[in-house]
């Protein structure tokens, strides 16, 4: 369904925009044969019936489609990580916030590509409904290791409003030279096809 | 690039709209960015917006996006400018970014063909 790992990403993310959750930390870890996404929020959390709710692909969130009985982001996600030897972990209390971690296998022949990293933690940190949203971003191969750290509030202070042509230009450019700086670490993915397969990308 | 730089280029930016006419009569665009809209593309009209309108010396929308609009047709883009009825339109690509530009907001005038229409959905 989603073409890329960030689109997951940003799918679940809004979960916790949508929610209400004061606020969002994202954390993007890659090393040479993984990318691990945790995201955790401060909002209201969920019971166990809710979680189980949020899983079942037949369970459609009423308050957020009025009339249509989808809500397939979650069970999507799951599902990808499952079919792509990836792993998927919810977690969530009432009144304590919820985690969602997802870590992908970028071996797998089937894992989906990564896709755009700034222009996703763009549009996290732009987001109006967002509350506090922090974004963690790391690369550690055996060629080296590099990371950086966006906070909404901090890229605010800096460009104003991120509604703001202008200043979302900015903040893409910025981002971009970030994640450029990880470049130098990237290791080519070498794709398993069963055992004693494999090729490079 | 450091921060430091992106608030000298911010400060420079400023100062040039300073100059410009029409600042201040801000027009939204508004991406509906749920599970559809983002499987259907909608992350990619959120920079086709931001790189036409640079393009195009434009500098004043607001760019953002909101959750699913829950109309079927994504990707979905609302656009609400003075002077023109708040317009939704459906299966927004790069050539319907552009024509929202050019037509609805410079030529004030809708993208006929990708209006959602209320009744039909």
């Amino acid at each position: 369904m989603h073409r890329f790992i960030c689109d997951f990403l940003l799918d679940i993310v809004q979960n916790s925009f949508e929610a209400g959750a004061p606020s969002v930390q994202v954390t993007i870890e890659e090393d040479a044969g993984r990318l691990a996404c945790t995201v955790t929020d401060t909002g209201k959390g969920m019971d166990e019936t809710m979680r189980n709710q949020v899983l079942d692909p037949f369970h459609g969130g009423s308050s957020k489609h009025p009339g249509r009985p989808v809500s397939l982001g979650i069970p999507f996600l799951a599902e990808a990580m499952r079919e792509t030897g990836g792993q998927f972990h919810l977690s969530s209390q009432p009144g304590q916030g919820t985690t969602v971690r997802f870590v992908c296998d970028l071996h797998h022949v089937d894992t989906p590509p990564t896709g755009d990293i700034p222009g996703t933690i763009l549009l996290l940190l732009s987001d109006a409904r967002a509350g506090e949203v922090s974004v963690f971003r790391s690369l550690d191969t055996p060629k080296g290791r590099g990371s950086y750290r966006v906070t909404k509030s901090g890229l605010v202070q800096e460009l104003g409003d991120l509604r703001k042509g202008d200043a979302l230009l900015l903040a893409r450019a910025y981002l971009r030279s970030q994640e450029g700086e990880l470049e130098r670490w990237k290791v080519e993915r070498r794709l398993v096809l069963s055992k004693g397969e494999d090729y490079d990308t | 690039m450091t921060l430091e730089e992106l608030r000298s280029l911010r400060e420079k930016g400023e100062k040039a709209m300073a100059k410009r006419e029409n600042a201040g009569k801000d027009i939204q665009v508004i991406v509906g960015m749920g599970t559809s809209g983002i499987a259907a593309g909608a992350k990619q009209v959120v920079d086709c917006f931001l790189d036409l309108l640079d393009q195009k010396g434009i500098h004043n929308v607001l760019v953002s996006q909101t959750g699913a609009m829950g109309l079927g047709v994504e990707p979905t883009v609302e656009v609400t400018a003075p002077g023109m009825p708040a317009t939704v339109y459906e299966k927004v690509d790069k050539a319907v970014v552009e024509a929202i530009i050019d037509q609805h907001i410079i030529g004030k005038k809708q993208v006929s063909d990708h209006v959602v229409h209320p009744a039909e959905n």
